[in-house]
């Protein structure tokens, strides 16, 4: 890393575009199905219009359109009445039109604006644009028999995207993961694909400048490709900033180009420079008609809009009492937040702070054991209830408690079963108990005679060792109680 | 000549019902006719003899079954023949667009409006020549050999939709598909001596339609007469959900009844349609169709169409940018002829640089430049603005009169490689017609006399937008009352 004193003279200006693959069942304009190219069979949802054929024409999916505007409404832009499409020319053999049908002048949206939250407290970052495209196919270069091949697969051409571009308003690395996992969250919160950065659903292309603190003037900006991780993103970022003013200290010039991050080398690479940047010659698409949106329509898709996850983590601090970590932990996912709800209301005996502690303890912890997405199948929602209800009851203690959820996590059974089957329910018994303390004080003399001369310390000894003789499963307060009862008898008759 | 290809289409649907001929003769007339002539006139590109006959055979077995019991409808079409412009898709025949670099591909769908016309009855004789992906006016940049005039060998059948003129003049086919960009369909006809019809834009679907200008282009029909016309464009036209420019609006049933009387109709003749050096003849010759519609009881006014002279350079930055992006698609990599080696932007270059042929890339290169960073402004916004003012002159003019007469090219049929050298002589073929392509208004086109050379002369009338049917009885009108439309070519 930079050393600070340097580093401080400098300020770093970036901009993030992203392109978020959208969940429809169809492609943009044409109706073959929207297949994972990640594991499908090459071109086998393909049709003459995704295949750009002569004489076929584009038709918009309203699919598409509507989960286009609810990020759009979720990320409180200005929706444009009336947008257009245009085609964005250049050649790839990916590219079976020729052109890409996108949005130029008039995109679906503008104007809008995402809170994020970074080590410095909450952040407004103002969304430029929000609009619609498609994908292009994939090639993938192949050597056989000493011949290079260029293989084309075009499952993703004409996949519908969403490109959000956001002003130049984030200033370290730092922010830009804190952009990028907070859109993402709100991506999955409206449903508008899955956020696996691994399928490629989500890409982020970070643009990055430096210049000095104080000045007016933006620096000549650098924009990072391949980035397939929030790890990535964050890395190639900062390497990217201290390059950048590397070079400036060094009295050179940032050159204005696309640069790949090397995950291995852990660097940024030049891809493409400016001289050689596409014109890409937009026009209107003349085979669509402009996309009109009915304000009732609109209407109809905000109020069908979930909660998003920064309103509902001041709700969850306010209405619960959460604190702000907890509060954050909960809500950056809709299931986990809509789990912590549901247990709340059917547990109004138990109070939320307990049920979060759970949550975000106990089961983040087993969810991550198996390395996934946190599955309320594995622990449905009453079971997790009962477990903490018989606990809250003293029928079991705590540490049972862990012990019997990780249990229901991969056994998928309920917790009263596990306690009847494993023998593990509590033991409160009185006269039980006092048969246990009295065992232990019998069986260890020596350890009486010193407690007696005013070892106190001792009591905890005792107790452990009354815990241990029941099995853990004796009512520790119950055990506490009769272990002072049995104690204060004994030094009465000393 | 064998009396069935004379039939005009209210001919052959009755006789085929009558039983007066079978549908396989009817075919088979058109097929020798087609060996006898089209080695020399060249208006078909590819004949589908054999399933052509196949389909009559069908067509025969359902018209004896009705005969014996009469039940219900036929389709409309029954057994009619049709011949299909080569830039619209047929399922399962080749599409070359005229070009060498769409040889050997052969679409598996249908465009919309064939696949309408299949499902009235009509048997597809074949694909006729046009200029490459259209871009001409005289069928003379085809990849496939210039199509001759039917009237006089050594002139051209105008263009693009050449093939389809000819074959319709020369008793190839009773009727055929065309597609109008700047003028495609009325320009050839008027040089063939034929009707044709091109729809107000969004009135027929342009799916299957193989893009040149896709502001611009339309389906249109060419055949011997209105009442043809009509028929075949009522069962085409009408919104499409493949094609989301087509407009949702009711497509009239068009009946054309013997009244003549024109008294209700404000015909508008634009001044600026008649410019210095036209030739003499045509000029005439519309002059004395206009004083005719007048006999009919028409009123005839003058208006201005002030934008007129801009169409002919707004036209020519409009559809080649869009053709710029059309023809991208044609990189040899999934359908049609591959050169190259083995670098993946040869294939791209040679496949492109040997296989479109000068017009196509003379007009890719103007529609790229016209597109460029920098130039965008000047040229292609531009030319937006003036067409929006040339949609303007037609909806001021329409608010005085019904339709527009004008001529529709300066000249009858030019020699075949009169203009080749010359490109914008060539352009100014056009100047008549690429207004209504601009404001997208429909227009017809029909036979109003002949030069001294015995080369046709036609008329266009241009109509509001949807007003297709006032064309259709207007010109009725005027063919009731005259018979250049039935002349024919020796
Ligand atoms: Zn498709």
């Amino acid at each position: 890393m930079v050393e600070v004193e340097w580093m401080a003279d400098y300020e770093a200006v970036i901009g993030v575009e992203v392109h978020a693959e959208l969940a429809t069942r169809s492609k943009m304009f044409c109706s073959c199905a929207v297949v994972d190219s990640t594991i499908a069979e090459p071109n086998i949802a393909v049709c003459p219009v995704c295949a750009g054929m002569p004489g076929v024409l584009p038709v918009v999916n309203r699919a598409a359109v509507e989960l286009g505007v609810r990020l759009a409404l979720a990320l409180e832009c200005e929706i444009l009445p009336q947008s257009f499409f245009a085609r964005k020319n250049y050649f790839y053999p990916d590219l079976p039109k020729g052109y890409q049908i996108s949005q130029y002048e008039q995109p679906l949206a503008r104007n809008g604006r995402l809170v994020i939250l970074t080590s410095k407290g909450e952040k407004t970052v103002r969304i430029r644009r929000v609009h619609l495209e498609e994908d292009t196919g994939k090639l993938t270069h192949i050597l056989k028999d000493g011949v290079s091949y260029s293989l084309i697969d075009l499952n993703r051409a004409g996949v519908p995207l969403l490109e959000i571009v956001t002003e130049p308003d984030l200033n370290s690395a730092e922010e830009v993961r804190a952009y990028a996992m907070t859109l993402r969250n709100i991506l999955r919160y409206c449903g508008i694909n899955s956020g696996d950065m691994q399928k490629g659903v989500i890409r982020i292309e970070p643009n990055v400048s430096v210049r000095k603190r104080g000045s007016e003037q933006l620096g000549t900006r650098t924009e990072i490709k391949n980035l397939n991780s929030f790890r990535a993103l964050e890395r190639s970022v900062a390497y990217e900033i201290e390059r950048q003013v590397r070079l400036l200290r060094e009295g050179r010039e940032v050159v204005q180009e696309t640069r790949g991050w090397d995950e291995s080398q852990g660097k940024t690479v030049s891809q493409r420079s400016k001289e050689e940047a596409h014109d890409y010659r937009y026009f209107p698409e003349p085979d669509l008609p402009p996309l009109t949106l009915d304000p009732a329509w609109l209407e109809e898709i905000r109020r069908s809009l979930p909660e998003l996850p920064m309103a509902r983590r001041r709700r969850f601090q306010t209405q619960y009492g959460l604190n702000a970590y907890d509060a954050e932990v909960l809500t950056n996912e809709r299931v986990v937040a809509d789990y912590f709800e549901a247990a709340v209301a059917q547990a109004p005996h138990l109070s939320p702070k307990t049920i979060a502690n759970w949550i975000c303890g106990e089961l983040f912890g087993l969810m991550n054991q198996v390395g996934g997405e946190f599955d309320p199948g594995r622990v449905p929602v009453e079971s997790l209830v009962e477990l903490l209800s018989v606990l809250d009851k003293g029928t079991i203690n705590q540490l049972t408690a862990k012990a019997i959820l990780a249990e229901m996590f991969t056994s998928g059974k309920r917790a009263p079963e596990l306690i009847r089957e494993k023998g593990l329910e509590q033991v409160s018994d009185q006269s039980q108990i006092a048969g246990w303390v009295s065992q232990v004080l019998g069986e260890n003399p020596e350890q009486v005679q010193t407690y007696l001369k005013g070892k106190e310390a001792l009591e905890q000894w005792f107790f452990g060792q009354v815990m241990r003789l029941a099995g853990g499963k004796a009512n520790p307060k119950v055990v506490q109680q009769i272990l002072r009862e049995q104690l204060n008898k004994l030094k009465e008759q000393a | 000549m064998s009396e069935l290809t004379k039939l005009n289409l209210q001919g052959v649907i009755q006789g085929l019902r009558r039983g007066e001929f079978s549908c396989r003769e009817l075919i088979q007339a058109y097929f020798e006719r087609i060996q006898s002539l089209d080695f020399t006139i060249n208006a078909y590109l590819y004949t589908d003899e054999e399933g052509a006959l196949r389909k009559a055979e069908m067509v025969d077995r359902t018209l004896a079954e009705w005969r014996r019991s009469p039940q219900g409808e036929l389709p409309p079409l029954l057994g009619v023949p049709l011949a299909v412009k080569d830039v619209l898709c047929v399922k399962g025949m080749p599409c070359t667009c005229g070009s060498k670099i769409l040889e050997g591909f052969v679409p598996p769908y249908n465009a919309t409006s064939v696949q309408k016309l299949l499902e009235a009855g009509a048997i597809v004789l074949g694909k006729t020549n046009t200029d490459e992906f259209a871009m001409g006016s005289s069928t003379e940049n085809s990849a496939y050999g210039v199509t001759r005039n039917p009237w006089n060998l050594n002139r051209v059948p105008g263009g693009s939709s050449g093939g389809s003129a000819a074959a319709v003049a020369a008793r190839l086919a009773p009727v055929a598909l065309g597609t109008d960009t700047g003028g495609s369909v009325r320009q050839p006809a008027s040089f063939c001596g034929v009707s044709g019809i091109k729809p107000t834009y969004g009135r027929v679907s342009r799916y299957g339609l193989v893009a040149y200008g896709s502001s611009l282009d339309v389906v249109g029909v060419l055949g011997r007469n209105m009442e043809d016309l009509a028929l075949v464009f009522e069962l085409m036209a009408g919104v499409d959900p493949r094609d989301a420019t087509t407009v949702d609006l009711p497509v009239p049933h068009i009946h054309l009844d013997r009244s003549t009387d024109l008294s209700a109709i404000r015909v508008g003749v634009p001044k600026e349609y008649f410019i210095p050096g036209m030739q003499p003849q045509v000029e005439a010759a519309i002059r004395q169709a206009i004083l005719h519609l007048q006999e009919l009881g028409a009123t005839v006014l003058e208006v201005s169409l002030p934008h007129t002279e801009y169409a002919l350079p707004v036209y020519y930055l409009i559809a080649p940018a869009e053709a710029s992006a059309n023809l991208a698609r044609y990189d040899g990599i999934r359908y049609g002829p591959r050169l190259g080696g083995e670098a993946m932007w040869e294939i791209f270059f040679r496949t492109r640089g040997e296989k479109f042929g000068p017009e196509v890339k003379r007009r890719i290169m103007l529609g790229t430049y016209a597109l460029s960073a920098g130039y965008y402004d000047a040229y292609y916004g531009k030319a937006q603005k003036v067409r929006t003012l040339i949609k303007q002159d037609f909806e001021r003019a329409f608010q005085i009169v019904d339709v527009i007469a004008a001529p529709i090219a300066p000249t009858t049929a030019f020699a075949i490689g009169e203009h080749t050298d010359d490109p914008l002589a060539m352009y100014l073929e056009d100047v008549f017609t690429l207004p209504a392509n601009l404001a997208g208004v429909p227009g017809v086109a029909f036979p109003v006399g002949f030069d001294q050379q015995g080369l046709p002369i036609g008329m266009q009338l241009m109509g509001n937008y949807f007003q297709e049917e006032l064309l259709f009885r207007i010109a009725h009108a005027y063919q009731l009352t005259t018979d250049w439309h039935l002349r024919t070519p020796q």
